[in-house]
């Protein structure tokens, strides 16, 4: 997964700040992804790491700073304090998300799931969105489970539905919010297998993870976060080997 | 054709305090029916069960009105001439005594079981498990639920005045046929209500809320 | 005082009763279809709208279920009239009806369109759906689906409301007892046969309701279970 270095970056986030009332929970965050990158975030609760994600989603809104991703500008709170909605939409189609608690909609099956912002938002006739969610759900390993319903599947299966319900929009960039982090442990590695194989077939992603051997093997660079703000940064392995900062020190002898 | 003035608005006044009677006497009425019903609901005799489910069920599936002309005409034809104001009584009684019983009911089984069973450990009587941890328990949760009932005993009242009761909505039908001012005479006879009606919902949510709260 | 039932009037007055009843089916199930689409598109207003809207809403709501039935009816048939329109009796009762169980309604879909985890909208959001998009597709089913013993228990209650709109002349089943039982003078039995037809019909709209529950919520029936 080498960066395309003419091309300019997919992500890029500078000076953001994000105050939740009196909190300051992001405290002036920058870093730029490349495409085909996965980053990892990583730092203990309450660091700012899924706040950030939410914030490059636009579900949150931002008080200071610049994000760009995929050539669209996140607006940050326009002057009567209401977000752009008509950006956000058009941000929908090229960003995916994927949550901890993998918010599949319950009354609807499997393959309504995934073919519902297909047939919705991207207004494709119902016959092709069927062929993509058998695509992407063959790519998870779940395509015998099309007509089940969620509550039929495992914690792990479930998450891989999600998962490639938001692979069937095409994403440029997905990001992946502690998505193992509500799984048991057996259920774990087949939500890694999944992601591992996205990074593998050239996926831009970032991702929230507490799954360090995971993030060491797999992600380019590494963020790590510390009370809202990037404490330390670069490429996987010289973090991991030389940690610069007694706080990152801590933190990979807490984990590891 | 008669002007509006303060005169009627005094009436209307009179007749409202009918209604608060009524009101109450039903909701007292209702309130000594519903106890027992709502324990023979839970008591361990089917005989006792079914019939109280029965009777609810009838009450529960029949107009008030209906109910208030069997009391009235029904009743009177069979040779039992009764007052208005007593057979509206009887019948708001009968009316709120099943809709009480149900609530109160409602409310005994969301008391946990683990709090009876708790009681039993202890070695208390079924009797003593229930005056002294169920039934405590199950009037905090049923407080919020009959005051919102109230709600419903005051403006069903205005039933009385179909047959021929002088509470706050006969009293409107009166002044309007001398006056032919509807809008005004029942909007204001509809803003009484809402005087009586709207503290006991704001207090009925608000003791929800805080009930919530504590558990 | 000895007193001797007499159901023989049924035998040639039974067709009132059963075109009396057929309009109260009628009246019921209009006021409900349209009560229940005033009341959840009231819903959707407190829940989404601005907040002065839904101020509005709400007043809508308080006043209507804090003043009796009969009052309201009474304002719509003698107020309308009053102002010069030419409304027939059917119409007026509909109006107060529907107005009425608006309100209510509202009530009961707002508990339902607020159950729905706000996880759930998220996601939809994030796939890209328009607002409208994740009511329609996400929220709305799934929240009939939570309120739906509340909402036709509303329905039921409804359909015995009607009984109210006698008092304006509407020939649904209680003005029909009342005709009879003022020619027969067999008060007594008239409205117990009347009562009797009400809890068939009541009866009958909880199947009802209970049938058209299973074909909305399919899913249900194909788990087995609640959502």
């Amino acid at each position: 997964m080498s960066p395309d270095s003419a091309a300019p970056p997919l992500v890029r986030v500078a000076g953001l700040v994000k105050w939740f009332g009196a909190v300051k929970v992001l405290d002036g965050v920058s870093f730029s992804l490349e495409r085909g990158q996965m980053i990892a975030v990583l730092g203990r609760s309450g660091a700012g790491k899924s706040t950030l994600l939410r914030c490059i989603n636009g579900l949150e809104p931002i008080q200071a700073g610049e994000i760009e991703i995929c050539g669209h500008r996140v607006a940050p709170l326009d002057l009567i304090g209401l977000p752009r909605r008509q950006n956000r939409r058009v941000l929908r189609q090229d960003v995916g998300m994927v949550f901890q608690s993998y918010n599949l909609f319950p009354h609807l099956t499997v393959e309504r799931n995934i073919t519902l912002a297909l047939t919705l938002v991207q207004k494709k006739p119902r016959r092709e969105a069927r062929e993509i969610a058998i695509q992407v759900l063959t790519q998870v390993g779940l395509v015998d489970r099309l007509d089940a319903y969620p509550e039929q599947l495992s914690g792990g299966q479930q998450q891989r539905v999600a998962i490639a319900r938001s692979l069937a929009l095409s994403p440029q960039v997905m990001l992946l919010d502690e998505v193992t982090s509500a799984l048991d442990p057996e259920l774990t590695a087949e939500v890694l297998k999944v992601m591992e194989d996205l990074a593998e077939r050239g996926m831009t992603m970032i991702i929230v993870t507490h799954e360090m051997g995971f993030a060491r093997r797999l992600a380019d660079v590494v963020l790590f976060m510390h009370r809202g703000k990037v404490w330390e940064s670069g490429p996987t392995e010289e973090i991991f080997a030389d940690p610069r900062t007694s706080e990152l020190r801590q933190f990979i002898a807490s984990v590891l | 054709m008669v002007q509006f003035n303060s005169v009627h608005v005094l009436y209307l006044f009179e007749a409202a305090k009918w209604t608060i009677a009524l009101s109450l006497i039903a909701f007292t009425g209702g309130a000594v029916l519903g106890v027992p019903l709502a324990l023979a609901r839970v008591s361990g005799f089917k005989m006792l069960r079914l019939a109280a489910a029965g009777y609810i069920q009838v009450i529960q599936g029949t107009p008030l009105l209906i109910v208030l002309f069997l009391s009235y005409f029904g009743l009177s034809i069979a040779g039992y001439r009764l007052d208005p104001l007593v057979a509206a009584g009887l019948s708001l009684t009968l009316y709120s005594g099943a809709f009480l019983g149900e609530i109160w009911r409602g409310c005994i089984e969301a008391v946990p079981r683990t709090q009876g069973e708790a009681a039993d450990c202890l070695g208390l009587s079924r009797l003593q498990q229930y005056i002294y941890v169920i039934l405590p328990q199950a009037m905090r949760i049923a407080t919020p639920l009959t005051v919102g009932f109230m709600v419903q005993v005051v403006k069903s009242t205005s039933l009385a005045s179909i047959i021929g009761f002088v509470e706050l909505s006969r009293a409107g039908q009166i002044i309007n046929n001398s006056t032919f001012q509807p809008f005004l005479v029942f909007a204001l006879v509809g803003a009484i209500y809402f005087v009586i009606c709207y503290p006991l919902s704001v207090a009925s949510r608000r003791l929800e809320r805080r009930f919530h709260v504590a558990r | 005082m000895s007193y001797q039932f007499d159901f023989s009037f049924l035998g040639e007055r039974w067709p009132a009763f059963a075109e009396g009843a057929w309009l109260t089916i009628q009246i019921t199930l209009v006021a409900i279809v349209l009560g229940f689409a005033l009341g959840t598109a009231c819903a959707l207003t407190r829940v989404y709208a601005h907040p002065l809207v839904r101020r509005l809403v709400g007043g809508y709501v308080e006043v209507i279920r804090n003043t009796p039935l009969l009052v309201q009816i009474f304002i719509v048939y003698f107020g309308i009239a009053s102002l010069g329109f030419k409304l027939s009796a059917d119409v007026s009762a509909l109006i107060a009806l529907v107005v009425n169980l608006g309100a209510y309604t509202t009530e009961i879909m707002r508990a339902g369109i607020e159950s729905i985890p706000k996880t759930q909208v998220e996601a939809a959001d994030c796939l890209g759906l328009s607002r409208l998009q994740v009511i329609a597709n996400i929220v709305l089913l799934p929240a009939i689906e939570r309120v739906y013993p509340a909402l036709t228990s509303q329905f039921v209650l409804m359909m015995l409301a009607s009984s109210i709109t006698s008092q304006i002349s509407v020939e649904e089943l209680t003005a029909i007892a009342n005709v009879v039982q003022s020619e027969t003078y067999r008060s007594f039995e008239v409205y117990v046969v009347v009562a009797l037809v009400y809890l068939a019909l009541s009866l009958i709209f909880r199947v009802g309701f209970w049938a058209v529950g299973t074909v909305l919520f399919f899913r249900r029936r194909r788990l087995g279970a609640a959502l």
